[in-house]
């Protein structure tokens, strides 16, 4: 059982939180024609770092999203900050 | 190489077994190959084994930062099926099973596939529907299906759970008969030894640390044993393939997951097939030496961690309590994990990368195990020929721009 | 039989004498006795047969490490497989048998295997079965395969408590080391959990002659009172058998016999890891003989439990710590042969047990063999924390290296041997406070297996590996550990190979000729000892599995004979009434339709979307165009992804400028409202939009027929009913019994409907007044198995059941907004992809079957072609009671374009014909829904 850190609640469960993407992802402007592969890139491709990465989790029970930094191999938690504001 | 068969192990056996020699050997790599093939994984050496035995390309590498077979060829449940829904996979999983039936007497190798057969059951009235779909489709797709009531599945499986308090009540399901078990490091093995025969360079202890592209084309790999040039290069490193690829600087439609499997100790036979149960989230098999083989879905968190998280073992290993209460008293041996390559389909990716002269073999997610040897074949056909093979074709990273996805959790309601 | 039990002072009580049996003979041992102790105490010697040669087999070890005594035990009824005789505590009655032997372990018909070993060794089935086929041969192997045999009952009461728990130390070890670090920290005021596996603290302390100026027994009581009078707890019979994830520590604390042990899910800020080393075998011909022990065994035995396991005892022993243990076995009464490792290589001899000891031309009668090869460190925690290994030739062994966050290991574990230097280790460890490194006396001479030499050398007992499978291995070239270990499966047997593995890497390295350490260790997984599958279970059992969601108005549906099902999550009525459910869902479908059904749709989702920016929102959100919506009016729509794949269908009422609910399909709410927080938070200014979910809080009842408007007069609302000030597809809120009321006109039979939600302290009085008001127009309720009915009629869809997922809403008859819906939403560059402009989208439809044919089955397919190929498959369809003949609902390649097209419908083999049809088969023109 890991623990995250929600920025708002505190340390939690991580069986609380959702995963909900790369940090990073900028919707394309969708009223302009885009290409099909700019529109595969933002909707699949993923940086898949194995070390270091920065996400956007949501608290289930409070329902924020937040950004955290953690490491994909070791699953050390470094911190987490709301997204408005970016990893602390 | 020295063949195997029972005569030769009778004479074996009366002077000492001196006479066998190396399944493989162990080479320093050449300078340059025509084909080099990152990852000695299941999928990586029966690519080199059927670029060698089907195409004739025998100057070939077969690159692994550890030992052969040490990712999640030896990390699996070792299910074999093609229990699936869409014409493009069915066509794909059940020449892997094709390929498996005759595979230990084709690589002289016994890989002890084992067809008892792989029951999936429903529990509700709509999930009886959706068998019902499944079984048809399966049938039109020329595969194997049987749909089974509750007293088949009930005979078939007698510790499941038919007791009247349980939270899932089984209705029935889908049996796939020619479905079953392999002895996964069996498979590594028996391809590295036959491709190893065939003239292929298996390098371990090898890690690749870059891909030495030159004017727009991968040409080779750097890598702790050196530079080793290549005229086509093929990866096929599961969980690793977004490293791969941000060698190229690519991302990947890919995220990878530890998913973890759970061995119990050795008891006499209690269980003949293959069973999962989607609302509980867990599989179980019984191997040939006893154990009961578990596994579920994947890890919540993306990770390279080739370990198991604990919230994950209590769902599947609860989940198996409540499907086969009988088990409960069952010690658990052993948990580990291996790190799958998970795509938004969940169908694999075969072919070019996008970058000149770099092949993926990628993106088999939880089921890479089963479709190794179909992998193989279809990926040595693209570095042979440098086009797809009919069944392969519906598998390019193309499909993400055009969205002819193929998603079989979506349109089955089969978790797999 | 001649007794073992000598006089002295052990861990047993005396006065408690426990009778049990083994393989059916009656033996009697004494409560603190394991069955091993009591059975070596009795004189057996035989408790078990290998896996693979049924080779007879006594305990080698003492404790968990023993691969050897495994037996299936009986106690009251209750029998548990593969339990190792060392760990298992005696209790009175118990019936034990071992396992993988028949009739007894002593006489096992399946001996004879040993015979023919030199054809069975290392991976010999890879090598053949494969002629004519591995299915011919499959059978035999399993059958002879396997150790225990499970009872196919469940056990009833068979429940593992499971416990969250924290502590500052958490101290893993009760030897002297964990005993003293527990308590330095302690008394430092730390919150200390110590945990020990035994059920009597101690560890190796108990074979001492005393510590520090106390008794053994005394001293571990000091010790153990201490902790506790400074706040410390202790945990015996508690097994730390995994490190998970940010320092979380698996723990297993084991109760009486037949019941299930308890789950701690320990979070520590700090682990000292004091677990001590195992004695090493050591390798020589017949090493496997029963009689043959690790000398810190025999020296538990004696300790512990009283027990002297041989009378005339040789010793082979490479170190001082093994060797400084002798004294106390003579002093027991035993005559002991030392043998010295440089002497040469020695030869067990004997049958079923070891009765001589041969080296070179000397030969020792002997009954017992005690070996030490030096001593291994558990360090199975620290790896899996993640804590790095270190080899020490000197101590030829892997010791802890570079620490793992918050962690630290002493005593044995650590490789400090010594009593004094281990002590001063853990006292500072425990309290913080460093002290001086005292110097190892700890002398070995290295003792590995030597490849060539004669005889059959075992490397893992339990599964039959020997030296010779090593050297086999390595011919082969299955060098690299993991592969010596999966090819000759050293290591994987139930002991985990704690006392093999060790062996293994030695009888490599020496075949290949390359020093220990380069061949590196294999992983060490968890758990640390076999636990019980219920373990990770727990009380989420039956029910509590994914509890059910209940209704508001439960009770008042069992009032009136409701069948309570599951769908979606929710308990809800199938449908009303005992008997022929069929008969009574036809009912409710003809009373919908003749007057009017009353329906319980409170799991229906109501998810507020409010503030300045919520009707921005909800345009992008929807595929449809939502904003031109005015207030008081409702729409019907589909949330996509971005895939552009229908996610869920619904309506959406415009409440006021500012203020929408979102009307989500039951079993998605959770999803929806999870969607629409990460859009409103990601993309959007989070402080002008407000998501807010009220599904649980108001209930919604509804009721459709074309006497609803009856129904609802006769609850006199403040509100006028006409069609023309209250139309379809429109909103009013008024109130009920002094409580706000929100009346939809929305419809999912076809048929005049209102859907009235109130708040769910309000549902009863609302469902009550309705119910009256029915009867008297022969409204009566109806269950989900009507409403999936008449909404089929009706062409109306289920997401999930009559999409899939490549659905996308042009598929759906809604092609409007995908052309000409100009501002930005979810999903919309998706529906312009080559697939979702691609022919062959398969589309929504409905089937007719000739006049007398029965209702096709739902999951059929439809095909075309030679061979045949599915273009799609049926995805609803029922007998309709309003029209007479049965209905279908499919989705098919092109459907839209073919209707009226006859098809082929394929099930299971047979084939039938269908019309491709409309998917609305009842009132098409709508006059009845705008009624």
């Amino acid at each position: 059982m890991q623990i995250f850190p929600c920025p708002f609640c505190g340390p939690r469960n991580e069986t609380e939180f959702h995963f909900a993407g790369e940090l990073g992802k900028e919707r394309p402007d969708t009223t302009q024609e885009v290409a099909a592969p700019d529109w595969a890139t933002y909707l699949y491709a993923q940086r898949n770092e194995k070390g270091p990465v920065r996400e956007v989790w949501m608290h289930l029970t409070c329902s924020e999203l937040f950004v955290m930094e953690r490491d994909s191999v070791s699953m050390e938690v470094v911190g987490s900050g709301s997204l408005r504001e970016g990893a602390e | 190489m020295t063949r195997y068969s029972a005569f030769r192990l009778l004479r074996e056996g009366l002077r000492g077994h001196s006479g066998w020699g190396q399944a493989w050997r162990s080479p320093q790599p050449k300078p340059a190959y025509d084909a080099v093939i990152i990852g000695a994984g299941g999928h990586g050496l029966a690519t080199a084994y059927y670029l060698a035995k089907n195409h004739g390309v025998t100057n070939v590498a077969v690159v692994e930062k550890g030992w052969l077979g040490g990712g999640n060829t030896g990390r699996n449940t070792t299910v074999i099926r093609s229990n699936y829904f869409y014409p493009e996979s069915a066509a794909l999983y059940d020449l892997s099973v094709r390929l498996y039936e005759k595979l230990s007497r084709e690589l002289n190798y016994n890989i002890m596939f084992s067809q008892r057969g792989m029951i999936v059951t429903a529990h509700s009235e709509p999930e009886m529907e959706m068998a019902a779909r499944q079984v048809n489709a399966m049938r039109l797709n020329g595969v194997d299906a049987e749909f089974l009531d509750r007293d088949q599945v009930r005979k078939m499986a007698p510790l499941l759970n038919f007791g009247p308090d349980m939270r899932y009540p089984i209705h029935g399901g889908v049996l796939q008969p020619r479905a079953g078990t392999g002895r996964h490091d069996a498979v590594a093995w028996g391809y590295a030894r036959a491709a190893d025969a065939l003239g292929v360079d298996i390098i371990q202890n090898c890690e690749v640390l870059g891909l030495i592209v030159e004017a727009g084309r991968c040409v080779g790999v750097h890598t702790s044993q050196g530079d080793i040039r290549a005229g086509i290069v093929g990866a096929a490193v599961a969980g690793h393939s977004s490293v791969i690829a941000g060698m190229a600087t690519r991302d990947l439609p890919i995220t990878s997951y530890a998913l973890q499997a759970f061995v119990s100790e050795p008891l006499k036979p209690v269980l003949d097939t293959v069973v999962l149960c989607p609302p509980f989230g867990t599989y179980i098999s019984q191997s040939d030496k006893g154990g009961l083989v578990i596994g579920g879905g994947l890890d919540r968190i993306p990770s390279y961690g080739q370990r198991g998280n604990m919230p994950v073992q209590e769902t599947v290993l609860a989940g198996l309590v409540e499907m086969m209460p009988a088990l409960a008293s069952v010690k658990l041996l052993r948990h580990w994990a291996g790190i799958v390559d998970v795509t938004p389909d969940s169908s694999p990716i075969l072919g070019p990368s996008g970058l000149d002269g770099l092949y993926l073999n990628c993106g088999w997610g939880t089921g890479g195990f089963k479709a190794i040897p179909a992998g193989g074949y279809l990926f040595a056909h693209i570095l042979a020929t440098g086009q797809h093979h009919e069944i392969s074709r519906p598998f390019d990273l193309a499909r993400f721009e055009t969205g002819h996805l193929i998603d079989e959790g979506a349109a089955s309601g089969i978790a797999h | 039989m001649t007794s073992h039990r000598t006089t002295r002072a052990a861990l047993i009580d005396l006065g408690k004498p426990l009778r049990f049996t083994f393989d059916g003979t009656a033996y009697q041992g004494f409560e603190g006795d394991t069955l091993a102790s009591a059975l070596l105490a009795n004189g057996v010697r035989v408790m078990g047969r290998s896996f693979k040669y049924h080779r007879p087999r006594g305990p080698l070890g003492a404790w968990v490490d023993d691969p050897n005594a495994i037996m299936g035990v009986t106690l009251n009824g209750r029998s548990l497989p593969n339990c190792p005789a060392t760990t298992t505590p005696l209790e009175d009655g118990m019936q034990a048998r071992a396992v993988n032997a028949w009739p007894s372990a002593r006489f096992d018909i399946k001996g004879g295997l040993d015979l023919f070993h030199r054809w069975l060794g290392a991976g010999f089935y890879y090598k053949t079965f494969m002629w004519p086929d591995w299915h011919l041969f499959e059978p035999m192997i399993r059958k002879m395969a396997g150790l225990g045999d499970i009872s196919r009952n469940v056990l009833e009461d068979y429940c593992a408590d499971q416990v969250h728990d924290h502590c500052e130390t958490l101290v893993i070890g009760g030897g002297a080391a964990g005993l003293a670090a527990a308590r330095a920290a302690a008394e430092g005021g730390q919150n200390v959990v110590l945990v020990d596996d035994k059920p009597v603290l101690g560890g190796g302390v108990h074979q001492l002659a005393g510590v520090e100026d106390f008794a053994p027994r005394d001293w571990v009581a000091s010790e153990a009172h201490a902790i506790e009078a400074a706040g410390g707890r202790i945990l015996t019979a508690t097994t730390a058998f995994g490190i998970f994830d940010h320092r979380m520590v698996g723990l297993v604390q084991n109760g009486p016999f037949g019941t299930a042990p308890r789950l701690h899910r320990m979070r520590a800020a700090r682990i000292i890891l004091a677990t001590g080393a195992l004695d090493r075998p050591v390798t020589f011909a017949s090493n496997d003989l029963p009689g043959v022990m690790t000398i810190d065994a025999a020296c538990e035995y004696l300790a512990r439990y009283a027990v002297l396991v041989g009378k005339r005892i040789g010793v082979l022993s490479n170190n001082s710590l093994a060797d400084d243990k002798l004294a106390m076995l003579a002093e027991a009464g035993a005559e002991v042969v030392r043998l010295n490792p440089a002497d040469g290589a020695i030869c067990a001899l004997g049958r079923k047990q070891v009765r001589c000891v041969a080296q070179g031309r000397n030969s020792h009668k002997v009954d017992t063999l005690l070996v030490s090869g030096g001593m291994t460190p558990l360090v199975h925690l620290w790896r899996h924390a993640g804590g790095k290994l270190d080899w020490c030739t000197e101590r030829q062994a892997f010791l802890p290296g570079a620490a793992p966050e918050g962690m630290v290991a002493i005593g044995a574990a650590g490789g400090t041997f010594d009593l004094d230097a281990a002590l001063a280790e853990a006292r500072a460890a425990g309290s913080g406070v460093p002290a001086d490194a005292i110097p190892s006396r700890y002398k070995l001479t290295p003792l590995w297996p030597e490849p060539g030499s004669k005889g059959r050398q075992w490397i893992d007992f339990q599964h039959d590996v020997t030296l010779k499978d090593v050297e086999l291995a390595a011919r082969e070239n299955y060098v690299s550990v993991e592969h010596l270990k999966r090819y000759t499966t050293l290591g994987m047997a139930s002991d985990q190979g704690k006392t093999s593995n060790m062996a293994g890497l030695a009888a490599m390295a020496a075949v290949q000729g390359r020093p220990l350490p380069e061949v590196g260790t294999t992983t060490f997984r968890p758990p640390f000892v076999p636990v019980p599958i219920e373990l990770y279970h727990g009380h989420h059992e039956k029910q509590l599995w994914h509890p059910l969601k209940r209704l508001a108005l439960e009770q008042e549906h069992r009032e009136i004979g409701a069948a309570l099902g599951e769908y979606g999550g929710w308990l809800r009525p199938g449908w009303y009434g005992t008997g022929d459910a069929k008969a009574h869902i036809r009912q409710e479908i003809l009373t919908a339709r003749n007057a009017a059904g009353l329906f319980d749709a409170s799991p229906l989702g109501k998810i507020e979307v409010i503030g300045p920016d919520a009707e921005a929102f909800v345009d992008f959100i929807y595929y449809n165009t939502i904003s031109t919506l005015k207030p008081g009016h409702i729409r019907y729509g589909f949330m996509l992804t971005e895939g552009g794949i229908v996610m869920d269908d619904g309506v959406i009422a415009r409440l006021d400028r500012n203020r929408f609910v979102i009307s989500c399909s039951s079993s998605h709410v959770g999803s929806v409202r999870t969607h629409l927080e990460a859009w409103r938070q990601d993309g959007n200014d989070p402080d002008r939009i407000f998501v807010h979910d009220l599904t649980d809080h108001w209930a919604t009842l509804t009721v459709a027929g074309p006497k609803a408007r009856e129904v609802l007069t006769d609850l006199a609302l403040d509100m006028d009913l006409s069609p023309t000030a209250f139309p379809h597809m429109t909103m009013r809120e008024t109130r009920f019994a002094h409580s706000p009321l929100r009346v939809a006109r929305v419809s999912f039979t076809g048929d005049l409907s209102y859907e009235m939600s109130i708040r769910r302290s309000k549902a009863a009085e609302l469902w009550q007044a309705l119910v009256a008001a029915g009867e008297r127009i022969g409204a009566a309720p109806i269950g989900v198995e009507a409403l999936s009915i008449l909404r089929a009629e009706k062409g109306y869809i289920m997401i999930g059941k009559d999409t899939d997922g490549e659905t996308m809403p042009h598929d759906l008859g809604f092609g409007v907004p995908r052309q000409k819906k100009k501002v930005a939403f979810i999903g919309d560059r998706s529906l312009h992809s080559v697939k979702a402009n691609g022919a062959r989208r398969k589309m929504l439809v409905g089937l007719t079957v000739s006049v007398g044919d029965k209702a096709l089955p739902t999951g059929a397919h439809l095909v075309e072609g030679t061979p045949l190929q599915s273009v799609g498959y049926v995805t609803s369809s029922y007998d309709s009671p309003t029209l007479g003949h049965p209905i279908a609902l499919a989705l098919v390649e092109n459907g839209t374009e073919r209707l009226g097209e006859s098809i082929s419908v394929w099930h299971m083999g047979e084939t039938r014909m269908a019309t491709i049809s409309a998917p609305c088969a009842f009132d098409p023109e709508g006059a009845r829904l705008n009624a």
